[in-house]
C-alpha cells in the first residue's frame, strides 16, 4: 500500500491537537477538539477547515465554455466573471461522475473544484471529453484550500484584508486578494450550511494563512476537522459523493434538480435521461428520514416498507443542532410522501422512523 | 490515561470492577477518548446473558458504531439506565457514573484472562 498524501497544513495538526484518519487515500484529521464542539462553533461563532486535499481543475481557451457545457448539467453560460455555480458531471445514463463548483475567472478561464476520491477519474472524464481550443491542466498538487465557516467568518477575516469582503456576495469571488500578506482566492461559498468562504492559496502560503486566522479569531474560531464538516453538510443537504451521490445515483433521485438544467440550449451529456427523470420522476428519491424508536441511522442500513426492502440510509447520525437521530435514504419514490412510516434495520433489529422534511438545519435570515 | 488500579481491563476496551460474584461494567478512559463525544448507548436487559467476549451492546459516537463486548459471563442483573438520556457521561465519567451492567458471574475464573492496569497500559501504548 502507498503512503498516505498529506496537505500542506498536516505538520501543524499536532500542535492543534489533531485526530487523523485515512480518507480516501489522504491522512486528515476527524476532528481537533470534539466533532460535537466544532459543529457548533461553526453554527454560532466559526470554524476553520483543511481542505487542501479537494481536486483543482484549470480549463483555458476559446473552446472551454462549450466543454463545461457539455460536461456538466448546470448552465455556466449564466456565469458572470466572478461568480461560481454549483454544479454535477454525469455518465450518459444519469449516474454522477462527480458534484463540482465552477468559477468563471475570465471570460475563457474557468477553475474547476472537484472531490479529492474523484480527481483522477474526473481529470480522465475531463480529457476524455475536451475538443477544440482549450487546455485543461490539474493544478491539484499546486493549490491548497481552506475554508472559513460560520456568522464570524467575514468579521474574523476582514482583518487580515483591505479587500471589502462584504461586497463578495454569495456564490461569488475575488481572485488575488492579499490575506496576511498571502495572495489568495476568496470565494463565498461553502460546504456547512453557513456563512463563509473557500480560500484558494499555493501550498506554501497555506500554513501562514493557517495560523494567522486562528491568531486573529481568537476564542472565535475553532480548528474543525472532517467529522464536523461531514454533520454540517448532512444537516443542511448538502450531498457528499460516494453517499448521496455516485455513479449509481442521478443528480435528479439526490434531489438536486436546481443544479440540473434540462433545457438548456446545448446538448449535455446525460441530458436525456436527466430530462425523462425530472419531467417523469425518478424511481427513487432521496428523503429525510427521523427515528421513531431508538437508535441512530447509519450509511448503507437497509430501508424497509413492511417485508418490502425499499432502499438504503445513505448519511445518518445524530443531528449535533437538533439532537435527533435523523438521516437521509434513498429509497422507492412510492414511499417517499411526508410523514409515512418505514423501518430502519439497525443491527438485525427493524426500528420504526418516519419520512421528514429537509434540510434539518436552515441557517437564519437575517 | 486515567487508569484506576482497582480495576481489571479486557483486549476491547472494557474495565470490571469485582464486587463478590459481581461484576460492574464499562469502558475505559482510552476508548471513550478513541470514540468521541458518545451519542447513543445500546444496553441489554436487566435478566440476559452475556457471554465473554461476545457483544453485550453498543456504543455510537456521533460518526462511529462501536460494539461492546463482555468481559465476563454471566447474567445481568443491573442495567445503568441513566446511560440512555446521558451518553455523555461516558466521556465524562467513564469509570464512575458510565458504569454500564452489573453481571453476576457464572465462572470467576474467567477474571484470570483480563489484564491489570499495568498490562492494559502497556497494550494501548503500542
Amino acid at each position: 500500500m502507498s503512503a498516505l498524501k498529506r496537505t500542506p497544513i498536516y505538520p501543524l495538526y499536532r500542535e492543534y491537537g489533531a485526530k487523523t484518519i485515512d480518507f480516501g487515500g489522504w491522512e486528515l484529521p476527524v476532528q481537533f477538539s470534539s466533532i460535537q464542539k466544532e459543529h457548533e462553533a461553526v453554527r454560532t461563532k466559526a470554524g476553520l477547515f483543511d481542505v487542501s486535499h479537494m481536486g483543482e481543475v484549470e480549463v483555458k481557451g476559446k473552446d472551454t465554455l462549450a466543454f463545461i457545457q457539455k460536461i456538466t448539467t448546470n448552465d455556466a453560460s449564466k456565469l458572470a466573471v466572478g461568480q461560481a455555480q454549483y454544479s454535477i458531471m454525469c455518465y450518459p445514463n444519469g449516474g454522477t461522475v462527480d458534484d463540482l463548483l465552477v468559477y468563471k475567472l475570465s471570460e475563457d478561464h474557468y477553475l474547476l473544484v472537484i472531490n479529492a476520491a474523484n480527481i483522477e477519474k474526473d481529470v480522465a472524464w475531463m480529457q476524455q471529453h475536451a475538443e477544440g481550443d482549450m487546455i485543461l491542466r490539474n493544478i491539484s498538487d499546486e493549490t491548497a484550500q481552506l475554508a472559513l465557516q460560520g456568522p464570524m467568518a467575514e468579521q474574523v477575516l476582514q482583518k487580515l484584508t483591505d479587500t471589502n469582503l462584504s461586497e463578495i456576495r454569495f456564490f461569488h469571488f475575488k481572485p488575488e486578494v492579499k490575506l496576511a500578506g498571502v495572495c489568495a482566492l476568496v470565494s463565498r461559498t461553502g460546504y456547512t450550511g453557513e456563512d463563509g468562504f473557500e480560500i484558494y492559496v499555493k501550498p506554501e502560503d497555506a500554513r501562514v494563512l493557517w495560523k494567522n486566522i486562528l491568531e486573529v479569531g481568537g476564542d472565535d474560531v475553532l480548528p474543525c476537522g472532517l467529522g464536523a464538516r461531514d454533520t454540517l453538510r448532512f444537516e443542511a443537504r448538502l450531498p457528499l459523493y460516494g453517499q448521496e451521490l455516485s455513479e449509481d445515483i442521478s443528480p435528479i433521485e439526490a434531489g438536486l434538480s436546481f443544479a440540473v438544467k434540462v433545457d438548456k440550449p446545448v446538448p449535455f451529456i446525460g441530458q436525456e435521461v436527466l430530462k425523462r427523470q425530472k419531467e417523469s420522476g425518478a424511481p427513487r428519491k432521496l428523503v429525510g428520514i427521523e427515528m421513531i424508536e431508538r437508535g441512530i441511522p447509519r450509511s448503507h442500513y437497509p430501508v424497509y416498507a413492511g417485508e418490502e426492502k425499499i432502499g438504503e440510509v445513505t448519511t445518518g447520525t445524530q443531528s449535533p443542532t437538533l439532537k435527533k437521530n435523523v438521516g437521509l435514504a434513498l429509497i422507492k419514490r412510492e414511499y417517499s410522501d411526508l410523514g409515512a412510516e418505514v423501518d430502519v434495520e439497525i443491527r438485525g433489529k427493524r426500528l420504526k422512523a418516519k419520512v421528514v422534511s429537509t434540510p434539518f438545519y436552515k441557517r437564519p435570515k437575517i | 490515561m486515567n487508569l484506576p488500579m482497582n480495576l481489571k481491563y479486557s483486549e476491547e476496551h472494557e474495565w470490571v470492577r469485582v464486587e463478590g460474584n459481581k461484576a460492574y461494567v464499562g469502558i475505559t478512559d482510552f476508548a471513550q477518548s478513541e470514540l468521541g463525544d458518545i451519542v447513543f448507548v445500546e444496553l441489554p436487559s436487566v435478566g440476559d446473558e452475556v457471554k465473554q467476549d461476545e457483544p453485550f451492546g453498543s456504543v455510537e459516537s456521533v460518526k462511529t458504531v462501536s460494539e461492546l463486548y463482555a468481559p465476563v459471563s454471566g447474567k445481568v442483573v443491573e442495567v445503568n439506565g441513566e446511560l440512555e438520556d446521558s451518553p455523555e457521561l461516558v466521556n465524562e465519567s467513564p469509570y464512575e457514573k458510565a458504569w454500564m451492567i452489573v453481571v453476576e458471574m457464572s465462572d470467576t475464573s474467567e477474571l484470570n484472562k483480563l489484564m491489570d492496569a499495568a498490562a492494559y497500559e502497556e497494550m494501548v501504548k503500542e
